[in-house]
């Protein structure tokens, strides 16, 4: 015998002590699938066999059941269950998570119970008892189906128990994921046949007079590329034709060609074909009126047809639902009276609006599933998506249109109603002049459970990336307190590493090791950057207002932003903003920057200079302090080393040489910082460097290699070459030795200038090594430079030792999981993806950003 | 970095016998954070000077993950000016170096430690806070040293940004050297402020043993005190108590700022917050932006407020706050009507829904001006709480405040204060916009032409 049970579904076995439940359950499931009372009361009170413990075992037993169910896992309830009251909390919990409850019963005879119980040391209760729940279990047998049992199954002896061979595990009905498409969903048809048809045909489709075998009526629909429909139900009602379209549709679901889901409507003619009392109202009278000539058998096959239809399907390996109203994340893929009552009817707040229609509440705007639902039932004048959900009713029967959604395009295309066949007791809205997208309107506020707490942070460039609960903490603060608006942040930079620390014994860095990452790692090509000492920034910029207020959904916040790397304004002085972007714009506006990208905004990241603008206040408490205390505490200390050396006190000449090195070092650190000050008095005296572009309208440029993005930054900087600046660059072959030298050189003439170094980066913005993603990007700073990083006499032989001594695979880690999080970012806001999506992963980058690292790298 | 002590006493060579000093040999001393040089660079008949040089090796310093200057700044362990200021560092060298001149023992002479001599002292380089000049004159002058000062630009090249922290120092008095050992000891960290090491009960010992001859009488020892023990107002306290019960058994009054008979302002806009949110019946009150919890404790004393939920968006308020509450210890009925959150004002949160009433106090201030349609929405919108209590600072009343610079404004973190009309015009169409009815009141002693220096709104949902 055979056991077949839906794949997920809450088996409760029932049966008296002795019965064998537990050796069936082991028998037939798995490991983990099984969860027994006696072990539940084990673990609370270290004897399975405690009554005592009952209520806190049943307690431990239900919490278990929802933690698995929540995650849509067949569950194997191992308990005597022989009372309807503890089945009951059962079927509730699988109600509450939409899984199907079954019953397998063993009701075995009491002899066997009662000896199978005396051989276990165990159990040493009566045989009164087995009696006792004998009898519970008799009053159970007939009221199973009206506890709400989908399957009951009953197995009278050991000889019955023995001759089940296995159980199968039936696939859902609305599991249709092996089906990938491509489809073509329609919206509520409302009898509107003409329509429909044209539809199809704009559709591609071909629609064939053929003979009537008995199921397709006379119709053959087929496609040339074996496209597929799938009909978002209410097919009848209201519309001109509904015997029409159901014939087509009954036909093409025969034939495979389509999929069906039921829709309110259609729901209620099948109860009124099948006999039951209902209100012939919402336009079933004229359906009514339009199926009175035809045939009993055609009636009887309509009435079988809607009720063969099944809720929801979920198609495409679970990347995409299609439901009548719409369907809630939990539900998908499973069944309930609650999922069908959805899938017909979406969620209704219980209100009544104006026109007495049931308020509907926007499940859409709380949904945050990985599916694609693509839904119908309520009119709108025009499908837009929101969080990954889309309504096609465009109210076709309503004088609207009749829509289609292509999948997976994703295009749109609609045929308009040849006339209002129905007036809609609500007005339909009229299509106003677009302001702010469903989507936007719905982003306008972030929901702190998107950011609190410990977060896993899906990315395309490396998987799943953890962000700790600290972290999220430390951040919030941050993003709440000091960034800008979090819908112009589509970007934080992330950190970079050095490069392995140099051999040479008079550098702590070096480009050998820098373009050695890369050659090691089978790279050839690599290219070398100016590196800028500046502040970073990112910058935003749209060519209007009207384009922020469009794509950003921003409005009275000038042409765009510049922020730092940490979110936050870069310029204090509003004024001063609006005149550096409206420059900024101006150039690329000069340089033919939108034409030739056909974009209205871009985002570029870039070094803004001088380092003395932004970090003033760091200059004067930490860096001018530390020059000029050391530089007069060393000359005083010269002084009266020179005066004991000339007393000739034995010993003091290497001290003296040391001190001497100390002045010096103290010199060139001055120097060092000094390189990176300039008064800044109007726009001329900062000098900006982008050197990525990072996004424009439906691209993310990290397909192309860096020097694509130099050039094209080049001919930006042309176009005001007093406010910008070109990135010098040179372009490394790492198989070749005179190529490395020839950056090495050009690296030593930029440093000993009192430059910061320079970057080197794989010519593709995104390069895989054989263990994954590598470095976007290792930095090489100069010898100088590094005296405001490690402090003055960081380069006397035996600091240099010491530090030498560094880490650097945390930072690398970082770098990677910054990396892969900033290009997840920006994806993610190309895609036009929900404003929590983008935001949730830069502010993962921010919370990185808390964690602890050497500064110094 | 340097610290050099002359004298013109006779016989000059005195000094070395004092200080146990060799005046012809170099000598070093490890220290865990780098090594004291101790020589003489002057060795005459008419004068001798005995250098000491601290040489901190800054590598070490971090090493030893020491918490030091410029906490905000993540470079601020690695590049900072410990290694060339005298700071708390020298104290610790002067103990080690000379430390029986500076316990009043000499085996050879006894005789010449009670004996003033004239002695002059250089130190390169020492910083002194924001009172700079003044405030070195004031520690030493007392003491009857005569006092001259150099003090450094940041940098030459720059000179917009100013002078620095940093003095060239030379002091100048005629009085037994251990005596001027322990002035050094005490008043170098005092005046560097920044201690490399943890400020513990130790240190309260140490600073009553070193001064316990002259501080007490000393003007300027509360300052003192607290500044050597890093403004830790516990410590502050104990120390001048147990200073106290030493020499003079009197009980000294806790330094506060001057207020008015019904406290300082804060105190009459909490207790004001308290009557209003009495008066509506709330048994539930949200308190956003709690801070350490000063709101907190006053609502807890009010049994009518059932559940009180703090929220703010820096847990370590949070932490001050339950440290504040002595949480751990609390009774835990008292416990279960508090309950503390982490969260920001510009993010939905379903945690902050269904609540009696909502006090922000001093917060919107804290937002940036565009963010506030987000909080507008968060707790007009979502959280919609029956009564909201808000109150912020009034702007036009600045111009009372003397130490306040025109148009500044009174924290640094305030992006913007309103004036009384300002106030009311956003509070008014807000509560039109959400469904709410708002009236206003003063905070603190009203002034006829500015009004008072803080405003409330009283927003009540519906109508």
């Amino acid at each position: 015998m055979e056991i077949k049970v839906p794949a997920l579904s809450l088996v409760i076995l029932v049966g008296p002590s002795g019965s064998g439940k537990s050796t069936f359950a082991k028998r037939h499931f798995g490991k983990h699938e099984v969860v027994s009372s006696d072990i539940c009361r084990g673990i609370v009170s270290n004897d399975e066999n405690n009554l005592k413990a009952t209520n806190d075992a049943f307690d431990l037993l239900h919490f278990i059941l929802r933690k698995r169910l929540k995650s849509g896992l067949l569950t194997v309830v191992d308990a005597t269950n022989v009372q309807k009251e503890s089945r009951q909390k059962m079927i509730q919990l699988a109600r509450e998570f939409h899984v199907l409850p079954v019953v397998i019963i063993l009701d075995l005879p009491q002899r066997t119970c009662e000896d199978r119980n005396e051989i276990r040391a165990d159990r040493n209760f009566g045989n009164h008892v087995i009696r006792q729940q004998k009898q519970q279990l008799r009053r159970s047998l007939k009221g199973l189906k009206r506890e709400g049992f989908r399957k009951i199954y009953i197995l009278k002896s050991e000889a019955e128990v023995n001759a089940v061979t296995g159980i199968t595990r039936e696939k859902l009905y609305s599991d249709k994921k092996e089906l990938t498409g491509p489809f073509d969903i329609i919206g509520d048809i409302h009898g509107c046949y003409d329509e429909t048809v044209l539809l199809l045909e704009q559709l591609g489709y071909v629609l064939h007079q053929v003979e009537d075998d008995g199921n397709n009526f006379g119709l053959a629909v087929t496609h040339p590329e074996n496209r597929q429909v799938i009909f978002l139900g209410d097919l009848v009602d209201r519309g001109p034709n509904a015997p029409a379209v159901l014939r087509l549709v009954m036909s093409m679901v025969r034939a495979g060609v389509a999929l069906c889901v039921p829709g309110n409507h259609d729901i209620k003619l099948q109860k009124k074909l099948s006999g039951k009392s209902v209100q012939l109202k919402h336009g079933l009278a004229e359906t009514m009126e339009q199926l009175v000539n035809e045939s009993t058998e055609f009636l009887a096959a309509v009435r079988d047809f809607l009720y063969s239809l099944i809720s929801h399907y979920v198609l495409d390996g679970g990347k995409l639902v299609v439901a009548h109203a719409g369907i809630l994340e939990e539900m998908q893929g499973r069944g309930s009276g609650a999922v069908r009552a959805f899938c017909l009817y979406g969620e209704t707040t219980g209100e009544t609006d104006e026109y007495g229609f049931h308020v509907r509440y926007n499940w859409a705007s709380e949904y945050r599933g990985k599916a694609k639902v693509v839904y119908g039932h309520t009119t709108v004048p025009q499908p837009e998506w929101l969080n990954r959900t889309i309504d096609i009713d465009t109210g076709c029967v309503f004088g609207g249109a009749l829509t289609a959604l292509q999948y997976p395009s994703e295009t749109l295309v609609s045929v308009p109603a040849k006339k209002v066949y129905y007036e809609p007791t609500k007005p339909l809205l009229p299509i106003a002049a677009p302001s702010l997208s469903s989507q936007q309107l719905n982003d306008d506020l972030l929901n702190i459970e998107e950011v609190l707490g410990k977060r896993i942070i899906q990315t395309r460039l490396r998987n799943n990336i953890t962000i700790k609960e600290e972290n999220s903490i430390a951040a919030l603060e941050v993003m709440s307190r000091f960034a800008i608006n979090p819908k112009w942040l589509l970007y934080l930079p992330p950190t970079m590493s050095p490069c392995a620390t140099s051999v040479l014994p008079n550098y702590l860095e070096h480009p050998a090791q820098a373009i050695n990452y890369y050659k090691k790692r089978g790279i050839q090509k690599v290219i070398c950057e100016e590196k800028h000492m500046g502040s970073r920034v990112v910058l935003v910029i749209c060519k209007s207002e009207a384009v922020v207020l469009n794509r950003f959904g921003i409005s009275n916040e000038g042409i765009g932003v510049c922020y730092t790397r940490t979110g936050r304004n870069f310029f204090t002085d509003k004024a001063l903003e609006k005149a550096f972007l409206a420059r900024v714009q101006l150039a690329l506006s000069n340089a033919g920057f939108w034409e030739k990208h056909q974009t209205d905004w871009v985002c570029l990241d870039a070094e803004l200079m001088p380092w003395s603008a932004k970090a003033q206040a760091l200059l004067k408490e930490q860096y001018a302090a530390v020059g000029s205390s050391a530089k007069h505490a060393l000359k005083a200390v010269d002084e009266v080393l020179t005066l004991v050396h000339q007393r000739g006190i034995k010993g003091v000449d290497q001290l003296l040489g040391q001190f001497r090195h100390k002045k010096e070092a103290t010199k060139k650190f001055i120097t060092a910082y000094r390189q990176y000050c300039w008064e800044v008095n109007d726009l001329d005296d900062y000098k900006l460097a982008p050197f990525h572009i990072l996004a424009t309208e439906g691209k993310v440029h990290t397909d192309k290699t860096h020097e694509w993005h130099l050039e094209e930054i080049k001919t930006i900087c042309l176009a005001d070459e007093k406010l910008l600046h070109a990135t010098p660059y040179k372009i490394v072959d790492t198989q070749v030795e005179n190529s490395i030298e020839a950056a090495t050189t050009w690296w030593t003439s930029l440093t000993e200038k009192g430059g910061e170094g320079m970057v080197v980066k794989p010519y593709d913005f995104i390069a895989q090594g054989k263990d994954g993603l590598l470095q976007p990007a290792v930095k090489c700073r100069g010898s100088e430079y590094l005296r405001i990083i490690y402090g003055p006499a960081y380069d006397l032989p035996e600091n240099m030792e010491r530090l030498k001594n560094r880490g650097l695979s945390r930072k690398r880690s970082l770098a990677l999981r910054e990396f892969a999080l900033s290009v997840e970012a920006l994806e993610r806001f190309v895609r036009k993806e929900p404003l929590r999506r983008v935001h949730e992963s830069v502010f993962g980058i921010l919370a990185l950003e808390c964690e602890a690292v050497d500064p110094r790298l | 970095m340097l610290l050099t002590i002359s004298t013109t006493h006779q016989p000059t060579t005195d000094l070395g016998f004092l200080l146990h000093k060799h005046p012809d040999k170099l000598q070093s001393i490890e220290l865990s954070m780098g090594k004291v040089q101790i020589f003489y660079p002057e060795a005459s008949k008419a004068k001798t000077t005995v250098a000491l040089v601290l040489d901190i090796d800054p590598i070490a310093l971090v090493r030893g993950n020491r918490n030091l200057a410029g906490k905000s700044f993540a470079l601020g362990q690695y590049v900072n000016d410990r290694p060339y200021v005298a700071s708390s560092f020298m104290s610790v060298a002067i103990a080690k170096a000379f430390s029986t001149a500076m316990n009043g023992h000499c085996k050879k002479r006894p005789d010449l430690v009670s004996l003033a001599l004239p002695l002059e002292v250089n130190i390169s380089v020492l910083p002194a806070p924001k009172g700079g000049e003044i405030l070195i004159r004031k520690l030493f002058e007392p003491l009857g040293y005569e006092v001259n000062l150099e003090r450094h630009v940041l940098d030459e090249e720059f000179p917009a940004w100013g002078e620095s922290r940093y003095f060239t120092v030379s002091l100048k008095n005629t009085i037994p050297l251990h005596l001027l050992l322990s002035h050094l000891y005490v008043l170098i960290p005092a005046l560097d402020n920044d201690k490399h090491y943890y400020v513990s009960q130790n240190e309260i010992d140490k600073l009553l043993a070193k001064g316990k001859s002259w501080l007490p009488n000393h003007p300027e020892k509360e300052q003192i005190i607290s500044r050597y023990l890093i403004h830790l107002s516990a410590f502050t306290k104990q120390a001048l108590m147990r200073l106290n019960e030493d020499e003079t058994k009197e009980e000294v009054e806790e330094p506060v700022a001057a207020t008015s008979k019904k406290g300082t302002l804060h105190q009459q806009r909490l207790a004001l917050v308290v009557e209003q949110l009495k008066a509506t019946g709330a048994k539930s009150v949200l308190d956003l932006g709690c801070g350490e919890g000063k709101l907190i404790r006053r609502l807890l004393k009010h049994k009518q407020f059932e559940k009180i939920v703090g929220m703010d968006v820096a847990y370590s308020e949070l932490l001050k706050c339950k440290e504040r509450l002595h949480w751990e210890e609390m009774a835990p009925r008292q416990k279960a009507r508090i309950e503390l959150l982490q969260g920001a004002l510009t993010y939905q949160d379903k945690r902050l829904s269904g609540f009696d009433a909502a006090a922000l106090v001093e917060v919107i201030e804290h937002l940036d001006e565009n963010r506030l349609p987000a909080f507008e929405r968060v707790i007009f919108e979502f959280a919609q709480p029956k009564t909201i209590i808000l109150t912020t600072p009034n702007a036009e009343y600045n111009v009372r405040f003397e130490q306040l610079k025109a148009n500044t404004m009174r924290h640094r973190d305030h992006r913007f204060e309103w004036t009384r009309k300002g106030f009311e015009t956003w509070a008014t169409n807000l509560a039109k916009k959400y469904n709410y009815t708002v009236s206003f009141l003063p905070i603190g002693e009203f002034d006829a032409e500015v009004g008072a220096p803080s405003q409330m709104a009283i927003f009540n949902y519906g109508n």
